[in-house]
């Protein structure tokens, strides 16, 4: 690990320029990401500037139709909150199994997407929520936002603030863990809306992805059976050490049902 | 009569600052004006160093000196001995490469030690090393079983042809061939044995320091033995004789095996301190732990069980390649050979047996005992096959186990592959263990898992296994270059309280704890009376420290004689105090008394006597102190019937663990808690091999599994709760009765786990899963498949 600055920011503003300033800076939440890159010699900024304590990225509330939480909020005050547990239900649930106690109490929500980890949990609720992420400049759809591998649109200086997440009649998340790691080998969440059924696979691909054929069917009949005839082609999955391209087909269909079910 | 004697849980002594955060481990130990070093090791899996570029790495912050392998030459530094040869079947001794402790021009895995930054700070020697310019030219290389052998495969060495170290066999072939000839049945199979990495929670690390002033060494590392390090590293590579090295070896954070061997950075931060002038340390990271210590396992087998018509085993033959990795760790030839094949009658009467063991060098770590050492892959390849012919012969898988069981009125049972055991009764621990699984109602258990969609499976293991190798003799007639006695030296203090000095080394056992207890037992003192000293070369007599679940069984006996000298010689003395004759005193819960009379002493009063000899027998010399070198008659053999359940998720073949159940027989148990301890670690791992863990190098060499990130180590959430039972004959040939229980859990569980697995999926035409049986695995034998990650 090389050295660097540390600055824990008491606002925005402050957090802003001390970002500003540096030549490489970066942000710096629960660090459960970006810790171990340090660690590991894969990132090496010349200064951390902590945001965890900042106002404009803490809260947990209902908003009307929606649900509205701090880039700050840690997984464990995700899969604690009454406001998301009777709200999103199954967004606590896709919460409370993020790695481990010790990462859900630092990790937090703002920290895990602006990673884009391909195989993080988040993104899957982001997406088949239709959540959007606001920044300190501007508000981004969920599907604008990840863009593949580790990356997102995010300017070097620029800071997530808040996600908003539409409340739907249902939804919920199936996760196949990675039995070392406990990041998603495949975790599918399933959410209904007015009707509209949003599927999103993380884990399985180089990001985050919808599935249309599972979308269509299950708008017709959402059911873990109108599953059946749906296949996925394991062409453009990752195929690794983990598991191969062909399971992970098999798998993305398996948890589908799996959360359809759980939406009962 | 104490309460702190032999069978009592007593909790653990050492515990309170174990679990406080008060150990004294070696990264805990800074020394006054200690540098740090850092070891540039090898990225690649083989390669020819065409230069070592040291400028710039030498003039960045802190440095203080830069070592590399030329170096390490000129100095005439020598490399890591091996301390086990074998000899191929046509009589050759083994293929034994040199194994420097800095490289000499080739790599020959990745993480292969290539220099040494030693600076100011920890920060500052890693910081420098990343500036060290090695020239590597790669070559090609080899990293699988498959890909060394295969023909024009690149060697690792250039004087061992087909990657070939021996070509090592046992048994009788010719009488095996005739059991084969003869057979109404053979059944067969081929079976990966996974490589595994040892992980002890605490990385390897070790401090050097030269006293100039006498010029004499000291070495602190985490080492389960060591004086065996003090006599490899000063008689074989550095010529420092014993007089002048100390090691000491203070809290170690688990060992498995992987401590045993002598490595080379204790070597590097030796020489180091002397060049430089002061102490020097090194303490690995996590990623370097995955990447230099030594590995296990990694066979590929072929095995083959005769059978009459009616189930009786016949012959049994094998032939296994067994990776070496890319130098000979300590005792790594030992481990696929005496370790192993010797183990091929189990708990059975199997008359013919015949195992061919080739030992293949590969660009990886190099691999040596982890627990078990051996007689896991043992245990895993016999189990499997006993099952398979169970089911080949539509025999009861319990029954044909117990029509082959070696009797109790055959003890001693001499077998076809050269150990002789002494004592066992395997239908009592497979009655104990069929009890405590509730094996007759698992058809009521896989009824109920049907309903719920699950595929529920039941496996048994009923095994043996060798601890506590012995005697020196014959092990040293086997190829062992070591002796393999302890030490026991037990100092009576003037007012009565005991110190135990043992060359057994305790890095989770609780030794500080047991063998209090055998002093306790026998003394009559409190345990916590008795202080238990080891890890120093300086304070301890000549040892040989722990592994192959020795402590008790060798250790624990040497303490055991000791007092028995102790109470002869204070018998005496009590004799003299009360006037009495030597064979009129007896002595018992810490009281000398005459026959017939109410005469008594206690031992405090004969340790004060022995001190202050005022009134003292002639001729007897001061003191109660005394000290006993115990060498075996022979291994002890712990056996054991494992059961596991299991209920497999037929749509994503993950497999849960819902029963694992085990009844052992581990001779005299000197402390129950401790004892079911050790199972439960044992089993964690065993259950990791068979389920969880797997090192996997790419075609290329490159280490793949070398993080927390894709090597999965078992959590308490992927266990059960076990169930834990016993079923006790006491080892003939010590005078405590003790086995050995560290390894007990890792050997028997693996093919108690597949069985299970491969039971679950009957239905499937299933008949053998490869460890670890990863869902995705699981998932393709269902679906027809081999293979998977």
């Amino acid at each position: 690990m090389e050295n660097f600055e540390f600055q824990r920011a008491t606002t925005l503003d402050e957090a802003r320029s001390a970002i500003g300033s540096a030549d490489a800076g970066k942000f710096l939440a629960g660090g459960q990401s970006l810790i171990p890159l340090l660690k590991l010699g894969m990132a090496s900024p010349d200064r951390l500037v902590c945001v965890k304590a900042l106002a404009e990225l803490r809260g947990l509330e209902r908003d009307g139709d929606d649900v509205v939480v701090g880039a700050a909020m840690t997984h464990a005050a995700v899969a604690e909150s009454d406001v998301v547990r009777q709200a999103i239900p199954g967004l606590a649930d896709l919460a409370s199994r993020i790695g481990d106690p010790q990462v859900r109490n630092r990790g937090t929500l703002g920290g895990a997407i602006a990673h884009a980890d391909p195989a993080a949990d988040y993104p899957a609720a982001l997406v088949a929520l239709g959540a959007t992420v606001r920044t300190d400049r501007r508000e981004i759809a969920a599907e604008d936002f990840f863009q593949g591998m580790f990356q997102t649109p995010l300017e070097g200086d620029e800071l997530i603030q808040t996600v908003r997440f539409p409340v739907p009649e249902r939804a919920a998340y199936a996760k196949f863990p990675n039995p070392a790691s406990r990041y998603a080998i495949v975790g599918v969440m399933v959410s209904q809306s007015d009707g509209a059924v949003r599927v999103a696979v993380t884990g399985a691909g180089p990001g985050v992805f919808r599935v249309p054929q599972m979308e269509d069917a299950l708008s017709s009949d959402f059911h873990a059976g109108a599953l059946d005839g749906v296949d996925v082609d394991p062409g453009a999955l990752t195929s690794d050490l983990d598991a191969s391209a062909e399971y992970r087909a098999h798998l993305v269909k398996v948890m589908a049902k799996r959360a359809v079910e759980a939406c009962a | 009569m104490t309460d702190t004697g032999i069978g009592a849980a007593l909790r653990r002594k050492e515990d309170a600052r174990f679990v406080t955060g008060r150990g004294r481990y070696t990264d805990d130990i800074d020394r006054p004006g200690q540098v740090w070093a850092h070891i540039v090791r090898s990225p690649e899996a083989h390669a020819e160093i065409a230069g070592v570029d040291t400028a710039s790495a030498a003039a960045a912050p802190g440095v203080v000196a830069i070592f590399t392998g030329d170096d390490v030459a000129a100095d005439e530094i020598g490399g890591l001995p091996c301390g086990w040869q074998i000899h191929s079947k046509d009589g050759s001794p083994m293929v034994e490469p040199p194994h420097p402790v800095l490289a000499q021009g080739r790599v020959r895995h990745v993480g292969d030690p290539v220099a040494v930054v030693v600076a100011e700070s920890r920060e500052e020697a890693k910081a420098a090393a990343a500036l060290v310019e090695v020239d590597y030219r790669p070559l090609p290389a080899v990293a699988s079983l498959a890909q060394a052998r295969a023909d024009q495969a690149p060697l690792v060495w250039e004087d061992a042809p087909a990657n070939l170290c021996f070509d090592w066999e046992i048994g009788d072939q010719a009488a095996t061939d005739a059991a084969f000839e003869s057979a109404d049945h053979v059944v067969s199979l081929q079976v990966v044995n996974n490589r595994l990495v040892a992980n002890a929670i605490e990385p390897r690390a070790a401090i050097g320091e030269y006293d100039a002033n006498a010029d004499a060494y000291t070495l602190y590392t985490t080492s389960q033995n060591p004086h065996v390090i003090r006599l490899l590293m000063g008689a074989f590579v550095m010529g420092i004789p014993e007089h002048k090295l100390r090691v000491v070896s203070p809290d170690v954070g688990g060992g498995f095996g992987s401590k045993i061997f002598h490595y080379a950075e204790e070597v590097i931060t030796t020489w180091a301190s002397r060049k430089v002038g002061r102490p020097v340390k090194w303490t690995a990271e996590r990623s370097e732990s995955f990447m230099s210590d030594a590995q296990g396992r990694d066979h590929v087998t072929k095995g083959e069980l005769a059978l009459s018509a009616d189930g009786t085993f016949l012959g049994l033959r094998v032939h296994t390649d067994a990776n070496l990795g890319a130098y000979l760790s300590t005792f790594g030839p030992s481990v696929p050979t005496y370790l192993y094949a010797t183990l091929f009658a189990g708990c059975y009467t199997t008359p013919a047996i015949y195992a061919n063991v080739k030992g293949v060098f590969t660009n990886t770590v190099p691999v040596d005992a982890y627990r078990g050492a051996g007689r896991p892959e043992a245990a895993f390849l016999l189990e499997r096959l006993v099952d398979k012919a169970a089911r080949t012969l539509g025999m009861d898988r319990v029954e044909i186990r117990r029509k082959n069981f070696i009797q109790p009125d055959q003890f001693p049972y001499q077998t076809p592959v050269a150990l002789e055991y002494d004592i066992g009764d395997y239908d009592g621990t497979l009655d104990e263990v069929l009890r405590i699984s509730d094996w007759e109602g698992f058809e009521d258990r896989r009824e109920e898992a049907a309903s719920r969609g699950k595929l529920r499976g039941i496996g048994l293991s009923t095994f043996i296994e060798a601890c506590g190798i012995a005697p020196s003799a014959v092990a040293g007639a086997l190829g062992a270059r070591a002796g393999l006695f302890e030490v026991g030296q037990v100092r009576v203090h003037p007012t009565g309280s005991v110190t135990v000095f043992t060359g057994a080394h305790s890095h989770g056992q609780g030794h500080e704890t047991a063998f209090a207890q055998i002093v306790s037992e026998r003394l009559g003192v409190p345990a916590d009376q008795v202080e238990v000293v080891h890890g120093d070369t300086e304070k301890v007599p000549f040892g040989m420290g722990t592994y192959g679940s020795r402590s008790l069984a060798v250790g624990g006996s040497a303490i055991y004689n000791a007092i028995d000298k102790i109470i002869d010689k204070a018998s005496k003395i009590a004799a003299h105090l009360m006037e009495a004759s030597d064979e009129d005193v007896t002595f018992e819960d810490g009281t000398f008394t005459v026959a017939g009379t109410d005469k008594s002493v206690t031992l405090g009063d004969v340790a004060l006597t022995a001190y202050v000899p005022h009134n003292y027998p002639e001729g007897l010399e001061p003191g109660l102190e005394e000290t006993a070198f115990y060498d075996p008659k022979n291994f002890a053999f712990p056996a054991g019937a494992h059961v596991v359940e299991v209920e497999v998720d037929p749509e994503t073949g993950v497999v849960e663990l819902v029963n694992v159940s085990c009844a052992d027989d581990v001779g005299t148990i000197v402390n129950p808690m401790i004892v079911e301890g050790q199972m439960h670690g044992g089993l964690a791992q065993g259950i990791g091999q068979a389920l969880l863990e797997h090192c996997v190098y790419d075609d290329d060499g490159q280490l793949v599994t070398g993080s927390y990130m894709n090597y999965t180590m078992p959590r308490a959430a992927d266990l059960p709760f076990f169930k834990t039972g016993h079923h006790i004959t006491a080892c003939t040939h010590n005078p405590l009765g003790a086995k050995g229980v560290g390894e007990v859990g890792s050997i028997g569980v693996p093919p108690a786990v597949i069985n299970a697995v491969v039971d679950a999926l009957s239905d499937y035409g299933v008949e053998h899963m490869d460890m670890p049986a990863t869902p995705e695995r699981v998932w393709r034998a269902m679906n027809g498949g081999q293979g998977g990650r």
